[in-house]
């Protein structure tokens, strides 16, 4: 079972006009963009169920965007994505595509690319401004994107449960405790969730650890997302 | 487990009894133990929610811009304006009061104006429209509006966990059915009804929109929704009297919900947000998605 804030409830604050189809759509931008880590050159926008029937009306497009260039819900800005997008040289894209019935209604795949790197992101927009993440490229994953709660780590790795193992240590010796540790594997590369308990771990930190953990690939804080 | 935890009525209920708390104090509090902050922080954290949809309400009440598509807009005001012809209307000052800034929050939301979710965008109109306008007839200070808000909070937290507040899941009755039960809630509290009552009234006011299909012309969040969100305050307001007068409602709370996520799972998807059934597809709402460059969809019967 979940556990939401009331602050789900009683928010999020936001440009109208759909709690799902524009603020849940800027917060999967969000997430996405923090796990792609850089401000990517291309965006392809896969939307499913509800998503591709009536994206235009609730403004889907612009929130999807602006989430991707690290706008709030609550910007007039979202407004301007498009502009703000052109602007900044990032080529967007939008096309309706059934992704199978497994996925929520308002569900949507983010490719991010920048020439080098490409990723896929896939989220769910559950209703009221809550998302979940479901897909990071090739591993099924679950993220939920609720209030006040994002002190979670994506590390993506090779198999072997040595690394976990020295990087968690790491982890514990700068004063953070792990709440919960979920998996997804593919291949032989495996992605771990950590969810972190006490303080917010810093940018200089997670690049320290990325850098110097052998095995790791990346690894992607989401403590600076959106609160509300 | 969390001392304050709850997922379901009958927890809930446990907990005001236990403690001897409202179900708003107790949201706050469980609020306060999931965050880690302090209860007076989180208290603040809802009085900024309060400002924004005040804002809402005060821009939304004095404007007359038409929204893009020109479905909607100075409604609000014009239901404002009927406040000063009080023998002309048949409801009091409260309902009409209500109507006007539901009809503002959601005229709001139409043209792109900041407001809060509460608990969807689409059906953010109900608690504002209830808790403000009522809140300004006992001259309730701000800690009784709070803790209404923070009981509306609450039992939106208990049907998105019991069943769902997507309309894409669950139809109109996720989110403007979910916003009046919660107002009715909100409302029995803030009239010092009790934690029972409050759950009563919610549960008769949600038996009332199970089923409501999600039928936006061109798929906008602007008709049907404004006005339900306008009408919902009147259904909020009549359950929460039905309690305080000792009605009961003969299912319980956390049935309701249940039979809100069983109509979900049976619902045709054409009447979820996809705006292919219902008043999307008559012939007003076909000449809106001919507008709006998406294909018509004819209707069947
Ligand atoms: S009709 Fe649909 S979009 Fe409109 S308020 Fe109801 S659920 Fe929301």
């Amino acid at each position: 079972m979940s556990n939401l804030s009331i602050f789900d409830i009683a928010g999020p604050i936001m440009v109208g006009p759909s709690s799902s189809h524009t603020a849940g759509a800027c917060k999967i931008g969000q997430f996405a963009r923090a796990l792609f880590h850089d401000t990517p050159k291309k965006v392809t926008f896969y939307l499913h169920g509800s998503f591709g029937e009536v994206y235009k009306g609730h403004a889907t497009d612009l929130a999807l965007l602006a989430g991707v260039m690290k706008l709030k819900t609550s910007d007039p800005n979202i407004k301007n994505a498009f502009e703000i997008a052109d602007q900044r040289h990032i080529q967007y894209k939008f096309i309706p595509k059934d992704l199978g019935e497994k996925y929520h209604p308002n569900t949507v795949e983010v490719i991010l690319e920048d020439g080098k790197n490409k990723m896929s992101v896939i989220g769910s927009s559950i209703g009221g401004g809550m998302i979940e993440i479901v897909k990071i490229d090739e591993f099924d994953v679950y993220l939920q994107g609720s209030a006040g709660k994002h002190l979670s780590l994506v590390v993506c790795h090779q198999k072997n449960p040595k690394i976990m193992a020295e990087l968690i240590k790491k982890i514990n010796k700068l004063g953070i405790r792990i709440a919960e540790t979920v998996e997804s594997s593919f291949k032989d590369e495996r992605l771990t969730v950590l969810s972190l308990e006490g303080r917010r771990i810093t940018l200089p930190e997670v690049i320290d650890l990325e850098m110097n953990t052998e095995g790791v690939d990346f690894i992607r804080s989401l403590s600076k997302l959106q609160t509300q | 487990m969390n001392q304050f935890e709850f997922h379901t009525t009958e927890e809930m209920l446990a907990l005001c009894h236990k403690h001897k708390l409202s179900i708003g104090e107790v949201a706050k509090r469980y609020e306060s133990e999931r965050s880690g902050k302090s209860v007076s922080a989180v208290r603040n954290k809802m009085k900024q929610t309060r400002d924004v949809m005040y804002e809402a309400v005060r821009k939304g009440i004095h404007s007359t811009q038409k929204s893009k598509m020109g479905m909607v807009g100075g409604d609000a005001h014009k239901m404002h304006l009927a406040l000063k012809k009080m023998p002309e209307m048949m409801g009091n000052k409260v309902t009409v009061r209500a109507m006007s800034y539901a009809m503002a929050v959601g005229e709001q939301n139409a043209s792109m104006g900041r407001i809060v979710a509460f608990p969807t965008a689409g059906g953010a109109g109900v608690i504002p429209g209830v808790l403000f306008s009522s809140a300004e007839h006992f001259k309730a200070g701000k800690r009784k509006l709070l803790n209404g808000m923070f009981c509306s909070s609450a039992v939106g937290l208990i049907i998105a966990e019991g069943a769902t507040l997507s309309a894409a899941k669950g139809g109109c009755q996720a989110e403007v059915g979910a916003g009046v039960a919660m107002a009715a809630a909100g409302l029995t509290e803030m009239r010092g009804g009790t934690p029972d009552q409050c759950f009563h009234a919610s549960a008769m006011a949600l038996k009332s929109y199970l089923g409501l299909a999600c039928d936006p012309l061109g798929g906008l969040v602007e008709v049907p929704c404004i006005k339900r969100n306008s009408l919902g305050c009147m259904v909020a307001i009549g359950a929460s009297d039905m309690a305080i007068a000792g009605v009961k409602s003969f299912i319980p709370f956390d049935e309701v919900v249940l039979a809100m996520r069983n109509i979900a799972k049976i619902m045709s998807p054409k009447i979820r947000e996809t705006a292919l059934g219902g008043l999307a597809v008559t012939k007003t709402g076909n000449m809106i998605k001919q507008k709006l460059g998406m294909k018509i969809t004819p209707m069947d019967l």
